[in-house]
């Protein structure tokens, strides 16, 4: 498989704090690569280094065999991208910010119209594409933005949190859209979501980032696996003790309290359910509820970045500027 | 034809917006208005240019100041640009900086000599001896002039980050260019001193204005210089406004 993307140490300061840290990853050509993390891991830094917006501060990349530093004019010619922050001009109608777009990225005149009646009709903005975006609402500008990304067929797709804000029944729909288009033309995509069931059904390979480094890269399902088990949730009446009996007689140690809920993690929880309920009974502790599931990619990326919410230490957002920006977490 | 078709949708760009900002527009008449009629009718009683009544001698000075504060103003489109985000839509496409410098500019100075016609129909309004033959021989004169203005302000506007302190900026460089021009007195009055008269050479809107009234004023205009001197030295200021523009833009982030 040709590498499509690949990086050399990547590196970007902000002052003091480093965004991204000496960063080595490759893409193959064909892939949807997910990059995920935490608010301020480091995701949107590296994705404008690779679209040449941001220079780094030490190691480089190449993206489609081109240079970031020495040869971003041909990076440029084969990229695209849909930022995460608002990239539109809003004094001009939808369907204006999609032809200057075509006329920026060189779509060939004869299939502008055809294209951008697609991607309009794909995000449902036919009847408002005459009116000028000030109008629009938060979620009608994502879309926008995202038909705008799908006009011209690049070699290499960045989607900075593609889907913020958007219905459920839109994303799917894009989703299916997008995977067409990569079938199509051979567009690699890297896609960064705070969603982790879109990230789990549509990443070929997904890296998780925190601190500016990534921490783990694999498959989906590899990740998975690499959690050693399955969750077990149980609500007791006296949870403090059935936690250390669970931890100090059962020796199971991935154990926690959270929000008055017991997590365990085991490697074959359907085994370990009776010995469990056992042992809470000869102890006279009462089992509310336990529940037994398989870990998804939430749990792998708990399980990686830590539980702590971080305060958003991203950029600061002008006002009403931002749309939708806010995320319930 | 990238690059041509990228220069044409920033034109294009720049001309659409201002044809829909419709307050610029109808204020834009006020402005000149009060000058031509307060400022030159005030003055009008108290003496005379040569042959000229102050008014009609004023007339090419309005245009040379509408020029220049909207060229230097049209900066802030790059502000916007950058706060709105639409500016990285431009930078990551790929055409090159210089298309993408040049797109604005001209879009830019598009505007800014729409707005100096608009300076031409508030005179004839005002009954002030307007020929329409003179107002095309002007046309190429003020593209000539906003090109070295509009770079000016769009080579501020890269270096800034807030809307404050690109109007404060402004307002340290559009007032000494305008009373510095002869817009509003004549240079060739011999009691001008030498000081005043120096320092107006140095200014690039002096010899836009003088060129301004070589076309419009014709034989009754006693010119600084010949018009073609005039073309040249304005020519020579937009090549290296535009070349300092072109770079600036360059090393924006
Ligand atoms: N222009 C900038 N100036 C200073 N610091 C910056 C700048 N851009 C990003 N940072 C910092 O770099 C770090 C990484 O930011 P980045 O935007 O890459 O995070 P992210 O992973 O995209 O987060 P999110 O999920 O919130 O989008 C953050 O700590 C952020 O504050
Ligand atoms: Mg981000």
């Amino acid at each position: 498989m040709r590498k499509v993307i690949e990086t050399f140490k990547l590196t970007r300061m902000f002052n003091r704090l480093t965004a991204v840290n000496q960063l080595d990853i490759s893409v193959e050509s064909g892939e949807i690569f997910g990059l995920l993390g935490p608010n301020g891991a480091g995701k949107t830094t590296t994705i404008s280094m690779l679209c040449t917006i941001l220079k780094p501060t030490s190691g480089t990349a190449k993206v489609n065999g081109f240079d970031i530093v020495k040869e971003a004019m041909q990076v440029r010619k084969s990229i695209g991208i849909v930022f995460q922050d608002p990239s539109i001009d809003d004094r001009m109608t939808g369907r204006e910010n999609l032809f200057m777009h075509a006329n920026l990225y060189g779509v060939p005149s004869s299939e502008q119209k055809s294209r951008i009646d697609r991607v309009l009709k794909l995000v449902e903005l036919e009847d408002r594409a005459d009116d000028i975006m000030r109008t629009y609402s938060g979620g009608m500008r994502r879309r926008l933005e995202l038909a705008r990304g799908l006009i011209h067929y690049p070699k290499v797709l960045f989607l900075d949190e593609p889907t913020l804000g958007l219905d459920p029944q839109t994303r799917d729909h894009i989703w299916m859209y997008i995977r067409e288009l990569k079938e199509a033309h051979d567009i690699t995509i890297v896609l960064t979501t705070h969603y982790m069931d879109e990230a789990d059904k549509l990443c070929d390979r997904i890296a998780i980032m925190d601190y500016g480094k990534i921490i783990a890269l694999d498959t989906p399902s590899k990740l998975k696996e690499t959690l050693e088990g399955d969750v077990v949730n149980i609500r007791a009446n006296n949870p403090e003790t059935l936690l250390s009996l669970v931890t100090e007689k059962m020796g199971l140690q991935n154990a926690r309290i959270n929000n008055g809920t017991i997590e365990i993690t085991v490697k074959n929880g359907k085994s370990m359910l009776p010995r469990i309920v056992e042992a809470a009974t000869q102890n006279n502790i009462f089992i509310e509820s336990i529940s037994l599931r398989e870990p998804n990619l939430e749990d792998v990326f708990l399980h990686y970045t830590g539980r702590t919410i971080r305060a958003d230490s991203s950029r600061e957002r002008h006002g009403f500027l931002a749309i939708a920006r806010r995320r319930i977490k | 034809m990238t690059e041509l078709r990228g220069f044409y949708t920033l034109w294009l760009r720049e001309v659409k917006r201002y044809f829909r900002d419709k307050v610029r527009i109808v204020s834009s008449f006020f402005q000149p208005f009060l000058w031509l009629v307060v400022f030159g009718t005030g003055f009008r009683f108290s003496g005379q240019i040569g042959e000229l009544n102050y008014q009609e001698y004023l007339f090419p000075g309005i245009i040379g100041q509408a020029l220049l504060f909207t060229s230097m103003f049209m900066g802030i489109s790059v502000i916007w640009d950058k706060e709105f985000g639409f500016m990285k839509e431009i930078l990551v496409a790929p055409i090159s900086r210089v298309t993408i410098f040049l797109g604005k500019m001209v879009g830019d100075s598009t505007d800014a000599v729409l707005q100096g016609t608009i300076i031409f129909l508030v005179a004839a309004l005002l009954g002030i001896k307007v020929d329409l033959v003179a107002y095309f021989k002007a046309l190429p004169v003020m593209l000539l002039i906003t090109f070295g203005l509009v770079s000016i302000g769009l080579t501020i506007a890269s270096f800034m980050r807030s809307l404050e302190s690109f109007g404060v900026i402004q307002s340290f460089i559009n007032l000494p260019l305008f009373f510095l021009s002869g817009a509003l007195f004549p240079l060739t009055n011999p009691s001008i001193p030498d000081w005043l008269r120096l320092i107006s050479k140095g200014n690039p809107l002096t010899y836009g204005v003088d060129a301004l009234r070589t076309i419009i004023l014709g034989e009754a205009w006693q010119p600084l210089q010949a018009l073609h001197v005039n073309l040249a030295v304005l020519g020579a200021f937009d090549i290296i406004m535009i070349i300092i523009g072109t770079w600036a833009f360059t090393r924006m982030k």
